[in-house]
């Protein structure tokens, strides 16, 4: 056969991980079937490193997994009790800096956030809640924005703008102030040309875009985080596409 | 000397909607077995009104009125465990919505507006406890030990739950047990 090529690897929690050059450590380790847990990081757009839930240890540095280049040699460490003790005072932070009432959120159940703070084991939100006011849109004739759940992911910043190719969404002020802006002149999302058929309005990982007149269509209980943990439901499309190991 | 000392517990309910107390009944027939190793001191099952000395302090609700405040730290002063059970102990839950509406703008759409039975009128009998602001969860106003959500967690996740506390382990639930709706 041809010349020997040599595959460049890093180590995730002592598990060899092959990768390509240019490939994330996310990148390598979805595609390896490692889970990280991730929040903002979705394969299809851009890797943003907003959320920090994909911190790992790299040569005993932390960094966000789904924005450092892989290079070769590097010790990852993930899975460890240390690192999902920092990511769930990230989700309590998300938690008490929005206002999240999921017994009155149609989301849940189908709530990554939730999802992932069920998989840290999360018992309750642990810091003082901020309860900031924050706006409901439901101006457009499909689709709520409720900003009370925005977590600043930027899926859907980046999916109008890389998919849709419209940039209805955008980010704007500062640190605390940080929000959600809608590209409009009167800031509502009906005056947008935002359609419940753009990738932007299936991305929101919260119940912040919510599609009109599909509320409790599946009851509570028989939802996807019901019954199948979000390290299970995230590394899906990937099992999807590769072939079944041994 | 030997007969075992029952384990007391006192619950409550603040700002909540009793669901929890209801999924705590809905354990069924293993309530006698639970009776077997507990007795009830203050809890809306007794109508004992005050909370004496107890091993385990059950709260459910949040905190929204001056009230709530003296029956969670009587609760926190007599219980050497406390729990916050339910989504509204432990993050304001649905009462939670009005945190964002002017305490007056809700007084006037639920008495003034509308009218009850005395009238368009506020309730302002000095009997009645002061309403607060916003509606907080109880670990922002005492220290909780324990916290077991869900709106309500189920009879089967209560039932863990307690047994697991009773018998001396630290609670502990499966996956499908943690639910916050
Ligand atoms: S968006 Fe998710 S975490 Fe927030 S209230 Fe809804 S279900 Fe709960
Ligand atoms: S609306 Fe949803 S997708 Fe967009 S930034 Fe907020 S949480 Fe993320
Ligand atoms: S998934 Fe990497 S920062 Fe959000």
């Amino acid at each position: 056969m041809g010349a020997l090529v040599m595959s460049k690897a890093i180590t995730i929690d002592g598990k060899s991980v092959s990768f390509i050059d240019g490939q994330t450590i996310m990148d390598a380790a979805l595609a390896a079937g490692v889970y990280i847990p991730h929040l903002c990081h979705n394969p299809e757009f851009e890797p943003h490193g907003n959320c920090k839930l994909c911190i790992v240890s790299v040569n005993g540095r932390n960094m966000t997994a789904c924005t450092m280049p892989a290079a070769e040699d590097m010790v990852v460490a993930s899975n460890t009790p240390e690192l999902d003790s920092d990511r769930q005072a990230l989700v309590q932070m998300l938690f008490v800096e929005g206002n999240h009432i999921c017994p009155a959120c149609e989301a849940s159940g189908n709530c990554q956030l939730q999802a992932a703070a069920y998989y840290l084991k999360m018992l309750s939100p642990h810091f003082m809640h901020f309860y900031p006011p924050r706006e409901v849109d439901a101006s457009h004739p499909d689709i709520f924005l409720d900003l009370n759940r925005c977590i600043l992911c930027e899926l859907c910043v980046r999916a109008s703008r890389e998919v849709d190719g419209k940039n209805v969404f955008g980010i704007s002020g500062r640190g605390i102030g940080t929000h959600l802006v809608v590209n409009a002149a009167s800031g509502r999302l009906g005056d947008t040309n935002f359609a419940v058929t753009d990738r932007a309005a299936q991305v929101c990982p919260t119940g912040a875009i919510l599609i009109k007149r599909q509320g409790y269509k599946i009851p509570i209980g028989q939802r996807t985080f019901d019954h199948k943990k979000i390290s299970e439901v995230q590394m899906e499309p990937v099992k999807r596409t590769e072939p079944e190991h041994e | 000397m030997n007969e075992k000392r029952k384990i007391r517990v006192a619950t409550c309910s603040l700002a909540g909607c009793f669901g929890c107390h209801m999924s705590l009944l809905d354990i069924d027939e293993k309530l006698f077995d639970l009776l077997g190793v507990i007795e009830f001191d203050r809890t809306p099952f007794t109508d004992i009104k005050h909370c004496g000395p107890c091993d385990i302090g059950i709260v459910e609700g949040g905190v929204s009125n001056a009230e709530n405040v003296h029956v969670l730290k009587e609760f926190r002063e007599n219980c050497k465990v406390l729990v916050a059970i339910g989504a509204c102990a432990i993050t304001g839950g649905v009462p939670a919505l009005r945190n964002n509406i002017d305490l007056w703008d809700c007084f006037q759409e639920v008495y003034l507006y509308e009218g009850g039975l005395e009238g368009n009128q506020i309730p302002n009998d000095p009997e009645l406890p002061l309403p607060f602001d916003k509606v907080y969860p109880i670990y922002e106003v005492v220290k909780v030990d324990y916290f077991l959500p869900g709106c309500p967690p189920s009879a089967d996740t209560i039932w863990k739950f307690l047994t697991d506390l009773i018998e001396g382990r630290e609670p502990k639930l499966d996956y499908e047990m943690l639910h916050y709706d």
